[in-house]
């Protein structure tokens, strides 16, 4: 993990209040596997004192970037959407364990989004399909909210994408979980990233298969030191902490 | 230019420590500097058994500042001693353990058990932390409890006792004399105020515990005039901490009345802070007239009665 000043390449909106930014710098490099995050400072810090966490979307080897996709939902990301190329970053990153996925091969893989959850999975489908067909459900909340469906249509014909939206006023109406017990039997393996509400709907129904979560939890620190980010867990010591040892875990390990 | 410092037995390379609950047990950080850098380092706080703490979220931001209510999350005594110390114990820097617990029995084990281990030069007693309920015994806030606790531990730890003041007293010099009455060796202040936030969507509160320990740039001011009265009342080596995130911040915190000085919430904003602000002090310094850090202290503004 660096601190580095990342410059912004890119940064766009691409649906209702949903920014797509890219940044140049060497932290590319140290991106080793998909759903690891960077720790963003807001300003030069005086006023805000907590960085903001957001994930890695992608990256591009040949230009140095890293992608990211945020939902303006506050203070700090609303800072972030008025930087204009050119400007520096602050960055801390690359930030926990992302998606292990080297052993997954020649499986049936089910990769389940919601909201500003998505962006993660986009990574990780890049990644997936080399090796394995994958089918792409991506939930929003209505119509204008939706993004990267085009991204997700261009993997070719291994990946099968699916949009629906609470409202119905895009793709199919109602919840991600509503297709994925289509999938279910099918599938070997499930990935999800999105709010807990989901995430805990997708573990409920999706108990015969390995499925690997990303959680979202406040931070501190951002890199292991203050205990801010905890979750309930399965193993010894009763606690994982999502910025250290997630921001993935495998749905065993973590009680939602 | 000298930053050494020596706080009664305890003896500095510069002033500069990361403030409890920050920092881990090091070992993060040590992916960013050299740890060897610092003045000291103050671990997390241990209590008797293992402990998760308050339910998330833990945090919320604050203007210029941050709201925590951990609750004393850690791997307990016996856990720090066996899995975290051993990390600790090859540095060449001073390392303080804060003690924590719900009675006065609980705090006298953990002290008793971390002073016996070598790697712990001194304790640092947490009377103050406001997320946590149980017990029931207002160490921070009742003098003569304060006191009573101070003593015990005294009588069982040989290790310079700290003690760590709450700011939220009225009376924060009555406070200071009542742990030095009983054997401090010197005051850590000040520790975090007790604040709230609402959320104007659910109308609830953001933190989950409810209220929170508010920390940063937002407690500085409060923090300074805490550390000038209580200098007026004692010699006892002072640690001062709020807010600090510059070298400005560390002059301000000795001409109040502080020896040392840690940094909390800034190590999060920035992990190579302490690091920096070790190298920026003595331009800093410089800047302000001042050939050692001594002078600054022989500086220290005492002219104020508040
Ligand atoms: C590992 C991880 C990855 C994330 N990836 C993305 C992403 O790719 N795209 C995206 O749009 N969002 C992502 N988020 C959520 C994002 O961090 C928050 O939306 C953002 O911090 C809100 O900040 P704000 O100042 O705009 O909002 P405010 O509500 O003003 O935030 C105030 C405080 O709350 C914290 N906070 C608020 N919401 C969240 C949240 N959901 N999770 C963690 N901290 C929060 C902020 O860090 C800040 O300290 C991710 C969160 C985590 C933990
Ligand atoms: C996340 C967090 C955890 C803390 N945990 C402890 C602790 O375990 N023991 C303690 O004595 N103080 C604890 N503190 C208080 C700090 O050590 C420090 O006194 C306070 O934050 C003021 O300094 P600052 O403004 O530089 O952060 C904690 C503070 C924060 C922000
Ligand atoms: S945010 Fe500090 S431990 Fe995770």
């Amino acid at each position: 993990m660096i601190q580095e000043q990342l410059e912004v390449c890119v940064n766009v909106e691409i649906a209702k209040d949903t920014f797509e930014m890219k940044l140049k710098g060497e932290m590319e490099q140290l991106v080793d596997q998909p759903g690891r995050f960077i720790h963003i400072k807001i300003g030069d810090g005086s006023f805000h004192m907590l960085r903001r966490p957001i994930s890695i979307a992608d990256v591009d080897k040949e230009n140095h970037t890293i992608t990211l996709v945020y939902k303006v939902t506050g203070k700090g990301t609303e800072w972030l959407s008025e930087r204009v190329a050119g400007d520096k970053v602050d960055a801390l990153g690359p930030g926990g364990q992302g998606f292990e996925i080297t052993e997954v091969k020649n499986e049936k893989i089910l990769v389940i989004g919601g909201g500003v959850g998505v962006p993660p999975l986009y990574h990780l489908t890049k990644e997936l399909v080399e090796n394995n067909d994958v089918t792409v459900i991506l939930g929003f909340q209505s119509k204008e909210a939706v993004f990267y469906e085009k991204e997700f249509n261009q993997f070719g014909d291994r990946v099968q994408t699916l949009v629906v939206t609470d409202d119905g006023s895009y793709g199919e109406k109602g919840l991600v979980t509503d297709i994925a017990s289509e999938f279910s039997q099918d599938s070997t393996r499930y990935f999800t990233c999105g709010p807990l509400p989901m995430l805990k709907a997708v573990k409920n129904q999706l108990v015969e298969i390995p499925g690997h979560i990303s959680l979202e939890e406040r931070m501190g620190c951002g890199i292991g030191a203050c205990f801010a980010c905890v979750c309930h867990s399965t193993n010894e010591s009763g606690y994982v902490k999502v910025c250290k040892d997630g921001p993935v875990f495998s749905s065993n390990e973590v009680i939602l | 230019m000298k930053l050494n410092v020596n706080l009664g037995e305890l003896s500095l390379k510069n002033p500069v420590m990361p403030a409890s609950g920050c920092f881990g047990f090091g070992k993060e950080f040590s992916e960013f500097y050299d740890l060897n850098q610092l003045g000291a380092i103050v671990i997390k706080a241990a209590t008797g058994e293992p402990r998760y703490g308050n339910e998330t979220p833990r945090v919320a931001e604050t203007a210029a500042g941050m709201l925590n209510a951990i609750g004393l999350q850690n791997p307990g005594v016996d856990g720090i001693i066996e899995r975290e110390l051993p990390f600790l114990e090859s540095l060449d820097t001073p390392v303080i353990a804060n003690v924590a617990g719900s009675t006065i029995e609980e705090y006298v084990m953990v002290a008793e058990k971390l002073s016996n281990v070598s790697t712990i030069e001194a304790i640092e007693l947490n009377i103050s932390c406001p997320n946590v309920k149980e017990g029931g015994i207002q160490f921070g806030t009742d003098p003569e409890v304060a006191q009573e606790l101070t003593k015990e531990i005294k009588r069982v730890s040989g290790k310079p006792l700290f003690v760590k003041l709450s700011p939220n007293v009225a009376d924060i010099v009555g406070m200071a004399k009542a742990v030095e009455h009983a054997g401090a060796d010197g005051l850590s202040m000040i520790n975090t105020l007790t604040g709230m936030r609402i959320d104007p969507h659910t109308k609830k509160p953001i933190l989950a515990n409810g209220t929170g320990g508010l920390s940063g740039p937002a407690i500085k001011p409060v923090a300074i005039r805490m550390i000038h009265q209580v200098r007026q009342i004692t010699d006892l080596p002072i640690i001062g901490m709020g807010g600090i995130t510059t070298t400005e911040d560390i002059l301000e915190f000795i001409l109040a009345g502080a020896d040392a000085i840690a940094v909390g919430t800034a190590n999060f904003q920035d992990p190579l802070v302490c690091k920096n602000l070790i190298d920026q002090l003595p331009n800093t310094l410089r800047k302000y007239g001042y050939e050692s850090l001594q002078e600054v202290r022989e500086a220290r503004c005492t002219q104020v009665s508040i």
